[in-house]
């Protein structure tokens, strides 16, 4: 896989050892990657006269750098705020599937709805594509300490890259922030190329990719719950059908 | 009202409405059994809506990333995807590429 990197233990002895591996995990590239796209929306965010705490609490809060990032420029252009509101809710979309079918895998007597409700709070790009991969090599125990110990990772770099970003504005150029702002797509692109690794997650992506741009074109504010949930039908009935036809 | 309290206002307003959709998983997910085809269907939904927003932010952007050129944004992003493959998926590497690919880029036109 990743040659850079050292490959890491694929199970967990207990709980405690399962929250340690998704911290240390969790701080390596990943943090550094998503930390330096929050810096990006830490400028943009200075930029556009926001507290700081308000922008920190919103890395916390939202959790979703797309959806932040939009939250700020529609607030900055005067956009009226149910339509921001509402731009902002459609760019969340995938947490609904993400959440509905990363939950079910960390299922285990030991945890409560409190537990589950959390992890749910938890889910985002990073965390859910690698948990997606790494989570059946690891006992069903151990799958949500994992992965919450992961995110909690990821949210001291957004912190620290949110507060840099903030004070670092003022130095900062506007192509400076543009490069900063275009981490984040790149960051999604090759994260999902690294961590898809199933014929599900493969065909679904390709489908997402090509039907994503046009039926923006078409109808922008649904685009993503209706072409999403299109593409996502369109894969579905591609791998059915194949499944059948192979037996 | 201020427009410090109508911002943070906002702020609770877009974070509740994040979670609606991750809690909305979190419901769904008490019908969802491991092996079932609904299993499979979200996941096909999940990537492809992710797929389809990297895809829209790529091609169709809003605010900032609008100032730069389509074969910009493409350049820059294959040259991330070139040495991302090149240094065995180094992650690090292909997002810094692909962030300064494109600040060069921009840079030479307008230079």
């Amino acid at each position: 896989m990743s040659g850079a990197e050292a490959a890491p233990p694929r199970g967990f002895a207990s709980v405690r050892g399962a929250l340690r591996g998704g911290l240390r995990e969790a701080l390596g590239a990943p943090a550094l990657v998503l930390g330096a796209g929050y810096v990006g929306f830490g400028a943009l965010a200075g930029d556009a006269g926001i507290s700081p705490l308000l922008a920190l609490v919103s890395t916390l809060l939202i959790f979703a750098l797309p959806a932040q990032i939009a939250m700020v420029e529609m607030w900055q252009l005067g956009t009226a705020l149910p339509a921001l509101v509402l731009a902002v809710m459609m760019t969340s979309t995938r947490f609904l599937p993400m959440a509905a079918t990363l939950l079910p895998q960390m299922r285990h007597p030991r945890w409560s709805g409190r537990h589950y409700t959390f992890a749910a709070h938890c889910i985002a790009m990073t965390g859910w594509a690698i948990a997606m991969r790494r989570g059946p090599e690891m006992a069903a125990e151990h799958r949500l300490p994992y992965f919450c110990a992961f995110t909690m990772g990821l949210w001291v770099a957004c912190l620290a890259g949110t507060t840099a970003g903030f004070y670092l504005s003022g130095l900062f150029s506007e192509l400076l922030t543009v490069g900063l702002v275009f981490l984040n797509p790149v960051y999604f692109i090759l994260i999902l190329l690294r961590e898809t690794r199933s014929r599900v997650g493969v065909t679904a992506l390709l489908c997402g990719a090509v039907l994503g741009p046009p039926v923006h074109l078409m109808i922008p504010e649904w685009s993503l719950i209706v072409g999403g949930t299109l593409a996502g039908l369109i894969a579905f009935g591609i791998l059915e059908a194949g499944a059948r036809r192979g037996g | 009202m201020g427009a410090e309290t109508e911002l943070w206002l906002l702020m609770l307003v877009c974070a509740a409405a994040t979670f609606a959709w991750r809690g909305g998983g979190l419901w769904l997910s008490r019908a969802v059994s491991l092996d079932g085809p609904l299993m499979r269907l979200l996941a096909c939904i999940a990537y492809a809506t992710l797929a389809a927003l990297v895809s829209r932010i790529v091609f169709l952007p809003a605010g900032m990333l609008e100032t730069t050129a389509l074969w910009e944004r493409l350049l820059a992003a294959g040259l991330a995807l070139g040495v991302f493959l090149a240094l065995g998926m180094n992650l690090l590497a292909g997002v810094v590429t692909g962030g300064a690919a494109l600040i060069l880029i921009v840079a030479l036109q307008g230079g």
